[in-house]
């Protein structure tokens, strides 16, 4: 293989009690890209990532990330792998104790405890600007954050150790338009600057169509299709075509071949 | 494995020095390499990346840092290393202002202001509170049709039912404490016979009813500072205003109700469970038959004591779910609250009760009722 697989699933199967989440699930992503991960609400999007993070004790199945299997991990092995990755929870999920600039700290003392305090703060404060927050809201606390604010501190925290792999739940939802243009573009930018691989789950057909490398689709319990947005075009399912040839998918689509093509004179 | 980040200074021949960095500048191998290159104190001139590795941004920040601090001039660098270079550069331009830090004895001050107008606002919350539970229920004697009733028996059930276990174990313990503690003192006078008295009176008037506040202000009090502050944040409160339902209505008066009418309930019962603990001890340790216990325990023990306490234990109830409700409807913003106000409720209601206690104490003593 030309492009190794940083994060790889197979015959994943998660259930709770009777309801079946997921079933022989098989999923592969690729050093570099961003692999934008879509399915209806209820269909284990968020499982599947807290599967592959350790959070989530699958009922069967392999998963293997920086080629380390994650399977029945504590919290305190697999350092390895923990100090190359980052996450950025769905609502954030700051320490609320802690300012921002100590949320993005904390990862660090974690992992390089010899680090001076200086060097902290510096980096604490870069990371903060790279994650597009203004330099005031170092010292604030969460609670006084806006929900766009608390995101961007979060991805500044997920973004603390120079990850390799970024783990994003539904960055942009709750976001307004413009903000979740913004945050789009910070993904996409800090993935060209840092070189990350970013798993990323969404509901937001913009994004899919702005910054994604590929599209797993997640329906029926597994991975019905990956590839990049024309190839699931062309796959007959009527989930897909829904998803894509609706509205909402039209309009994305629209919007996404406009920024690309511009033609004067018509709007 | 990549090599450690590492560091050479050489003099130019046009004076000055070149910093050649060599090695992965990245986090997990930077090792001591911050501390020494904040240490240097040459003219530098030039930095050379050329022999760098691998870079990530913190790598890029020392260089930046660095090169910024002595005026050097980046050479080498690849195009990764430019472009992560430019962008930590960015950070300059926002300096962070530092985080602001009153003298101590201004912080004590505003502490202490801070604290006295909470009380002072808490205080009056809580009247107004008071106040539109009475309105609320005023309103609903008028109205009995939007009375919930299923509401209260749901409640009686959690507050009254599902306690008799915990309460009861509890107060049979206790009632075996004192009679244990009242024999060992009193056999010094070998006046191990007044320990039924110390029983009857003790259970009746005071013990079986504060205990069984307190333990319904942890169990039950808590229990609705939880669920309504919960409720608060998830706006189940507001959609309830929306749709025209009062929240005092429809959350605070049934659990009001049902804390009042099961208080002295579970008192009496209380106090039956420390009577038993009491005289099971009695008859094993000082071999009082319980036919005689239970005498004795009539002739000592005045009617009033009884009604001592079930005067006081619907007066408790009402005390501990409303400062359970008024601290569940005080919770605003985030999950921690719920916890913060939880407490708060538990402390307010045990120290009220107790503080309230004392006024009945003095009370019946003095309306002659010993």
């Amino acid at each position: 293989m030309d492009q190794p697989s940083i994060i790889s699933v197979q015959g994943l199967c998660n259930s709770f009690g009777e309801q079946i989440i997921h079933q022989d699930l098989n999923l592969e992503v690729r050093r570099g890209e961003i692999l934008g991960v879509v399915g209806g609400s209820g269909t284990g999007k968020s499982v599947l990532m807290r599967s592959i993070i350790g959070l989530q004790e699958p009922v069967a199945g392999k998963i293997r990330v920086f080629d380390e299997g994650m399977i029945r991990k504590e919290e305190d092995e697999a350092t390895d792998v923990r100090r190359r990755w980052g996450v950025l929870f769905q609502g954030g999920a700051l320490f609320s104790t802690l300012t921002v600039a100590e949320n993005v700290q904390v990862p660090l003392r974690e992992f390089y405890p010899d680090f001076s305090k200086a060097l902290l703060d510096e980096i604490a404060h870069y990371k903060i600007y790279l994650s597009g927050l203004p330099a005031d809201a170092a010292h604030k606390f969460p609670s006084e954050l806006s929900g766009g604010m608390r995101k961007r501190a979060g991805l500044a925290r997920a973004l603390a150790i120079d990850p390799e792999l970024l783990f994003l739940d539904e960055p942009t939802a709750g976001l307004d338009p413009i903000g979740a243009a913004n945050f789009d573009n910070l993904t996409r930018d800090l993935k060209e600057t840092l070189g990350l691989t970013v798993f990323l789950i969404t509901h937001d057909l913009d994004t899919l169509y702005a910054i994604c490398d590929r599209v797993a689709v997640i329906a029926d319990k597994k991975v019905i299709a990956v590839g990049a947005i024309e190839e699931l075009l062309a796959i007959d399912h009527p989930w897909i075509n829904e998803y894509f040839s609706g509205p909402r998918g039209r309009a994305a689509r629209r919007g996404h071949d406009k920024r690309n093509n511009p033609q004067p004179g018509r709007s | 494995m990549a090599n450690a980040a590492e560091f050479l200074q050489e003099d130019l021949t046009d004076g000055g020095q070149i910093l050649r960095l060599s090695g992965s500048f990245t986090i997990a191998l930077i090792g001591d390499v911050d501390g020494r290159l904040r240490d240097l104190s040459a003219d530098m001139r030039k930095i050379d990346l050329s022999a760098v590795e691998h870079m990530d941004t913190v790598g890029a920040w020392l260089v930046h840092r660095t090169a910024k601090e002595s005026g050097a001039e980046i050479v080498g660098a690849d195009k990764d290393a430019s472009r992560l270079l430019q962008a930590v550069s960015g950070a300059d331009q926002t300096d962070i202002p530092p985080r602001p830090h009153p003298p101590s004895f201004e912080r004590f001050l505003a502490e202490v202001g801070h604290g006295v107008i909470i009380s002072f606002t808490t205080l009056l919350q809580f009247l107004g509170f008071v106040g539109q539970v009475v309105k609320a229920s005023f309103i609903l004697a008028m109205n009995p049709g939007r009375f919930r009733w299923h509401a209260v028996v749901q409640h009686f059930d959690m507050v009254g039912v599902r306690a008799l276990g915990i309460i009861g174990l509890m107060s049979f313990l206790i009632g075996i404490v004192i009679a244990q503690q009242g024999a060992v003192q009193l056999r010094q006078f070998g006046a191990e016979v007044f320990t039924i008295n110390l029983i009857g009176r003790l259970t009746f008037r005071e013990l079986g009813i504060l205990m069984t506040a307190i333990m319904v202000a942890g169990r039950s009090g808590s229990a609705f500072a939880a669920q309504i502050g919960t409720m608060k944040i998830t706006e189940e409160i507001d959609a309830m205003r929306t749709i025209g339902v009062v929240p005092a209505e429809a959350l605070v008066v049934p659990r009001v109700i049902a804390a009042v009418m099961m208080m002295p309930l579970l008192g009496v019962y209380a106090s039956l469970m420390a009577i038993i603990g009491g005289g099971i001890l009695c008859w094993v340790v000082l071999e009082i038959p319980p036919t005689t216990f239970v005498q004795r325990l009539r002739e000592v023990t005045p009617m009033t004591d009884f009604w001592i306490g079930v005067i006081k234990a619907p007066v408790f109830g009402a005390i501990i779910a409303m400062a359970g409700c008024f601290q569940g409807m005080q919770v605003h913003g985030n999950a921690e609250q719920v916890g913060l106000k939880t407490t708060a409720a538990v402390v307010q209601a045990i120290f009220l009760v107790i503080v309230l206690d004392a006024f009945f104490a003095i009370f019946f003593s003095e309306i002659g009722w010993n």
